[in-house]
């Protein structure tokens, strides 16, 4: 087994999640509020994880611009869940040592005094190991 | 009707008029409100990898403990629902999640899912009653054309949260019509507000929140409510001038018990 081959099947572990029920319909890509700003699309990243393409998703930008709405996974006809594919994808960086997206030294100038606690915890668990 | 109740910690905090505002209103409609005691943090998100234990436990802990009071636990914020619904589900059909999250808390006796976890505003449609509401409603929103702003946490993924129907849910109407205002139907009011990208990705979230506060004016509408402290701070980032209220502070009001509420 590659490299790659195995780390699409740690993502594939991770997500708890089947790909290769996707049909393609794109109705993730079409629900997605972020699909302006990502570079690999809901959609796409079910390919990319079914061609073990994991090298392209763990550069891509799309990984912090999913927002954990959960459009996705509600509308995937076929229970393929692509917010939890990319959830794994994103879990494969930053679990690596010192790959946080969100660094301590970054947090002070990010507040404000009317931020809730719950921001901070939301973005540490999505954004960091 | 006595429950327990996990507040959450930004409800301890920036979100104090959710939590206070809910309990002045359930003391008015005889609900009992029991806080857990030694409650933590649920995280805000709930860990969406299947081989995430440590990261749930908390919930556990709050849903055991509500378990061994023989209540159903009760929630406000919608992050809080959210996780710790989705935990209890964990609990009650992954093998894998509740052997290894029990062998780690060694409970007096197992956790398998046994607790009800339930929204306030389900509270009130379910326990409660909008019916009782309006009967209870001192000062209606007469005339006040309000939207809810559902956004994604409350409702979806629609199997596991059974909240409502996710893609045209009407639990926030009737609550709005039950204290007498008008309720506005918007088409974003399930759209994502931004959620936790608006740390780190501010543009992004900034430019979701003015959409549908855009959408929800254009509407008619002349505020908005919300269960949820972080779209309330997300919408209120937006250059839109359209309030934002938590529902409490709405319900209190027109149950009359605002004032009662401290600081108000």
């Amino acid at each position: 087994m590659t490299k790659a081959e195995k780390q699409a099947e740690e993502i594939r572990e991770i997500s708890g999640s089947d790909p290769w029920k996707c049909m393609k319909c794109g109705k993730c890509s079409a629900s997605c509020p972020s699909y302006d700003e990502m570079d690999i699309k809901p959609h796409q990243f079910v390919s990319y994880i079914l061609q073990d393409n994991v090298e392209a998703l763990a550069q891509s930008r799309s990984l912090w611009k999913c927002l954990s709405c959960f459009a996705c996974v509600e509308r995937c006809p076929r229970d393929v869940q692509p917010g939890r594919l990319v959830d794994a994808a994103r879990q494969l960086v930053v679990r690596q040592r010192g790959q946080d997206y969100l660094k301590a030294d970054e947090i002070p100038e990010l507040l404000d005094p009317e931020l809730p606690q719950q921001l901070l915890v939301s973005a540490f668990r999505r954004y960091r190991r | 009707m006595k429950y327990s109740y996990y507040p959450g910690c930004t409800l301890k905090n920036k979100a104090k008029d959710l939590d206070t505002c809910a309990r002045a209103s359930a003391q008015a409609l005889g609900v009992e409100l029991e806080e857990l005691s030694d409650w933590q943090c649920c995280g805000g998100v709930y860990p969406l990898g299947s081989d995430e234990i440590a990261t749930k436990l908390s919930s556990v802990r709050a849903l055991a403990q509500a378990k061994e009071k023989g209540q159903a636990l009760v929630t406000l914020c919608s992050a809080c629902h959210h996780v710790i619904k989705r935990v209890n589900d964990d609990m009650k059909h992954v093998e894998d999640v509740r052997d290894k999250a029990n062998r780690y808390l060694q409970l007096p006796e197992p956790y398998a899912g046994e607790t009800q976890v339930l929204h306030f505003l389900e509270v009130l449609r379910d326990q409660v009653g909008f019916d009782t509401i309006r009967e209870k409603v001192v000062k209606p929103f007469t005339g006040v054309k309000i939207g809810a702003y559902y956004g994604c946490l409350l409702l979806r993924p629609g199997k596991i949260m059974a909240f409502d129907d996710p893609e045209n849910p009407k639990l926030m109407e009737d609550f709005i019509r039950a204290i007498g205002g008008e309720p506005v139907l918007y088409p974003y009011r399930n759209e994502c507000c931004g959620g936790y990208s608006s740390l780190k990705e501010k543009e992004l979230a900034g430019s979701m929140s003015k959409t549908i506060l855009r959408n929800a004016e254009g509407f008619g509408a002349q505020m908005l409510i919300t269960a949820c402290p972080l779209c309330q701070y997300n919408l209120n980032q937006a250059p839109v001038d359209l309030p934002v209220h938590y529902f409490t502070e709405l319900l209190a009001e027109a149950l009359g018990v605002k004032e009662e509420v401290q600081g108000h």
